[in-house]
């Protein structure tokens, strides 16, 4: 058994644990978008980021692809962790703005602004599909084309793939675009950001707390929203 | 052919010494890139021809060597045993070249260089100040041998070193050796070379790899590109040394195909060098056995990191992978892998011949030997500089470079590529090395170091520099891929003059992130561009931002231009060249320039030959 000490917790890894799934045996919340147990880990949304070791040479790591060493300091929610995850969820929002997935997690870690253009794409690049692909369905159907700004997941040529037997898994899989967010839909509602809100986001906020649109998509005033006693959200 | 022990290499090299005759007349000329693209192709030929000619054949040799480094005044030809330097060659001035100084024993002196300071000509390579104040360990011998030619390398002295570790030193000596020099990687992050020998030497597993990284991207850097080409022999000696301490019986080069002069030549030396019996099975009449293998990289600038690069030799999409494993522990197909670039390879076998003490006594506290700097930008002496460590920026810029043409003031230097960092001129006289630049905001980079005059907009450079890795990043990161598209997107909006002082706070926030939390080093040392000038110029961001003024004058949004009603002749040679018409005027009144139809092009600045175009 490896030991180890995460949040002030000693704990032991198994041979060959990441620290992602050291902290998932021991219940701490580590949020994750890129990761599958099925899976090889790939490291890409940078959302599982961990501070690993103390003082000055302390950095951060991914944890998914982090091995559990003997003698690690890991801190899963140090003032940097969660300052560089609000970060990258920011820059999701940014970019898939209409996610339900990212939005609930701008809801949970209380990223209520976004300071870049919206862009409303439909990927951010996880690249869970290409894997699901070609490790669970041996297809190997999509990959990665292009790199830097125009990454994008395809088929190659960017025409029906031969090998593709249309299973779905990468539409299963995908964290981003499976779930879209409908508006205040309370039945489904995973975050209900917008419905949990009194008064209404736009009277709290400069912005829209809703990511769908540049402007607010209006809904939550309109219909009325559901009144909650204790708001937890506060400027 | 083979050459069987160190005993027949010095028999081998002592041949080919007798075989030459001392007295023979030799010129040579640089063949590197740069001075091909100055026609010396030509030059080599009319060279030959005019030698044939005037019946010279046999006693006269031309040579093509690699690129000596100074590169602003090519074509360069010297003329030995003399050391007669000529510069700025053309084909014309062959029939003189041959004529006087072959046949005449007399100066061109129209060929020969100006010192810049003194005014004075100066007729040998040795008193070119340029070169005079270097210290030319590995770039010396560019210019003395053919590169296509492993008798020249032999000659000087080459595989000896490789011939003293095989036979004389166990694999830990030599490991031993490289630690005590203190050798540091010439890379980037200045990682000790022996440390990560040794990391590599005792990783678990019977097959290792190592591998030269010749995929220098850095706009503005050719170091490893002139030693590549110039000399490929010392790299590969420096590879069999290093695969011998280290226990690894296959290596790479890793060159990216951009660089088709280097492909070549490295692949022409592997062959030669196997011909001989220096690559090969037992190496050297040894039991050490050792080969390599050239692996042309396809243009992508993150295949310089490391992970990336051995994922690119698997044949994989060039794509970093979060370290640890480090590839000491699990590298190409998994197994131990040692990588350092060109520089820091052909460093090691002048360590081995010379001996760690030798070399430790070059340089500073923690960086030892010497470094390449390729000296590019508003600079006089266009060129690569080899100079040792804790050399100030001073001495390189004004001692060796020259100074900054048209009389300009220098404002900063832009060291190791989009990597690093811009450093001030006031901290001019900061020594060069590591951990000083590091301390500044900069890195060592693999050692670009662009000079940038006044009329240089520092959030221009950081712009510039967010563009190029916008285009390389591999797009597989977050924090990197879309954080790098976010802080070009806030500093373009600054340089468009639609700034605010809240994008300067987000700027710096998210520029922190990107460098924490990305995967790769390509995406943590991406912002140092931005964090760097936001540290030391910060006001020229507030004067885009406040004043929507670009100290530069280089934002096109922020600049207008107008003409002095003093200064214009009414010549008219403005509005001929005006794409837009945007000049009006008549002769004996000044001209005038309409904003609403001005494109900002700057030709009329250009041309204006009384400086009546004013800029603000």
């Amino acid at each position: 058994m490896i030991k180890l000490r995460i949040d002030g917790l000693d704990v032991q890894a198994e041979e060959g644990w990441t620290i992602l799934e050291t902290c998932k045996f021991y219940g701490i919340d580590v949020p994750t978008l890129c990761y599958d147990e099925g899976l090889t880990p790939y490291g890409g949304c940078r959302l599982c980021v961990v501070e690993i070791g103390e003082g000055p040479g302390a950095k951060l790591a991914s944890s998914c692809t982090y091995p559990a060493m003997e003698g690690l300091v890991v801190r899963t929610h140090s003032r940097r962790v969660v300052k560089a995850r609000k970060m990258v969820i920011e820059l999701m929002l940014a970019r898939c703005s209409s996610s339900k997935t990212i939005q609930d997690l701008a809801s949970k870690y209380d990223v209520h602004e976004v300071r870049f253009k919206l862009k409303h794409e439909d990927c951010i690049l996880c690249g869970l599909c290409v894997r699901v692909c070609e490790q669970q369905m041996m297809a190997g159907a999509i990959g990665f084309v292009n790199r830097g700004k125009d990454v994008k997941i395809t088929t190659p040529f960017d025409i029906k793939s031969d090998v593709c037997r249309t299973c779905g898994a990468c539409m299963y899989i995908c964290p981003a675009c499976s779930a879209r967010c409908q508006g205040p839909q309370e039945e489904s509602a995973i975050c209900g950001g917008c419905l949990n809100m009194t008064p209404s986001c736009l009277e709290y906020y400069d912005d829209a707390q809703c990511f769908m649109s540049e402007t607010s998509c209006g809904t939550c005033v309109r219909e009325g929203p559901k009144k909650k006693e204790s708001s937890e959200k506060k400027v | 052919m083979r050459i069987k022990n160190g005993e027949d290499l010095s028999k081998l090299r002592k041949s080919i010494m007798q075989k030459r005759d001392k007295n023979r007349r030799l010129i040579t000329v640089c063949g590197g890139t740069g001075c091909r693209a100055y026609g010396c192709e030509d030059l080599i030929a009319a060279l030959k021809n005019e030698v044939e000619k005037s019946g010279l054949k046999g006693k006269v040799e031309v040579k093509a060597t690699g690129c000596p480094g100074f590169c602003e005044r090519g074509n360069l030809v010297v003329i030995y045993p003399e050391g007669i330097f000529y510069q700025r060659v053309k084909t014309e001035d062959v029939p003189d070249i041959i004529k006087e100084t072959i046949v005449g024993k007399k100066i061109v002196d129209r060929l020969l260089f100006v010192d810049q300071v003194t005014g004075q000509k100066v007729t040998y390579e040795k008193d070119v100040p340029f070169y005079k104040k270097q210290t030319r360990l590995l770039l010396g011998n560019n210019g003395i041998v053919d590169p296509t030619d492993i008798e020249d390398y032999i000659v000087i002295g080459g595989y000896s070193a490789l011939a003293k570790a095989l036979s004389t030193m166990k694999p830990e000596k030599v490991i031993e050796e490289v630690k005590k020099a203190g050798l540091r990687g010439r890379g980037g992050a200045g990682f000790p070379a022996g440390l990560k020998w040794e990391i590599t030497r005792k990783a678990k597993g019977t097959q290792k790899y190592v591998v030269c990284n010749a995929d220098e991207g850095d706009p503005g850097a050719f170091m490893d590109r002139s030693l590549l080409e110039g000399n490929p022999h010392s790299i590969l000696e420096g590879l069999t040394i290093g695969a011998y301490a280290i226990g690894a019986s296959n290596g790479f080069v890793y060159v990216r195909n951009e660089y088709p002069l280097a492909v070549q030549n490295v692949t022409l030396a592997v062959e030669q060098a196997r011909e001989r019996g220096l690559l090969g099975e037992k190496i050297l009449g040894t039991d050490f056995s050792f080969d390599v293998e050239i692996v042309r990289g396809a243009g992508a600038f993150v295949c310089g990191e490391e992970t990336a690069l051995m994922a690119s030799i698997e044949g994989a999409r060039g794509v970093p992978k979060q370290r640890p494993p480090f590839p000491s522990d699990r590298g190409i197909w998994g197994k131990p892998t040692n990588i350092n670039n060109v520089e820091t390879w052909a460093n090691v076998p002048i360590i081995i011949e010379k001996g760690a003490d030798w070399y430790s006594k070059i340089g500073t506290k923690g960086s030892k030997g010497t470094k390449i700097f390729a000296l590019v930008g508003k600079i006089n002496n266009t060129g690569l500089v080899e100079v040792p460590m804790g050399t100030t920026i001073s001495e390189t810029v004004y001692g060796i470079g020259g100074g900054i043409p048209n009389g300009k003031q220098l404002k900063a230097i832009q060291i190791g590529g989009p990597s690093g960092g811009c450093i001030p001129k006031t901290f001019i006289d900061v020594p060069i090395d590591y951990d000083e630049l590091k301390k500044l905001g900069g890195m060592m980079g693999s050692g670009g170091m662009v000079v940038m005059d006044e009329d240089t907009c520092m959030v221009d450079v950081a712009k510039y520099f967010l563009e190029f890795l916008l285009e390389e990043s591999c797009g597989k990161c977050t924090t990197c891929r879309d954080g790098i598209e976010r802080m070009l997107e806030i500093v373009t909006r600054i340089t468009d003059g639609n700034g605010t002082m809240k994008d300067l706070d987000t700027l710096s926030e998210l520029a922190e992130v990107v460098r924490d939390a990305s995967m790769c080093g390509l995406g943590q040392t991406s912002p140092n561009p931005v964090l760097s000038t936001l540290r030391h110029f910060r006001d020229e961001y507030v004067a885009h931002i406040k004043d929507k003024k670009c100290p530069g004058r280089v934002c096109k949004a922020l600049i207008t231009y107008s003409i002095e009603k003093d200064k214009c002749t009414s010549c008219g040679a403005c509005k001929k060249r005006c794409p837009q018409g945007a000049i009006s005027g008549e002769k004996g009144k000044p001209y005038k320039i309409d904003p609403s139809k001005c494109i900002r092009c700057n030709v009329c600045y250009e041309t204006c030959k009384f400086g009546a175009i004013k800029k603000e």
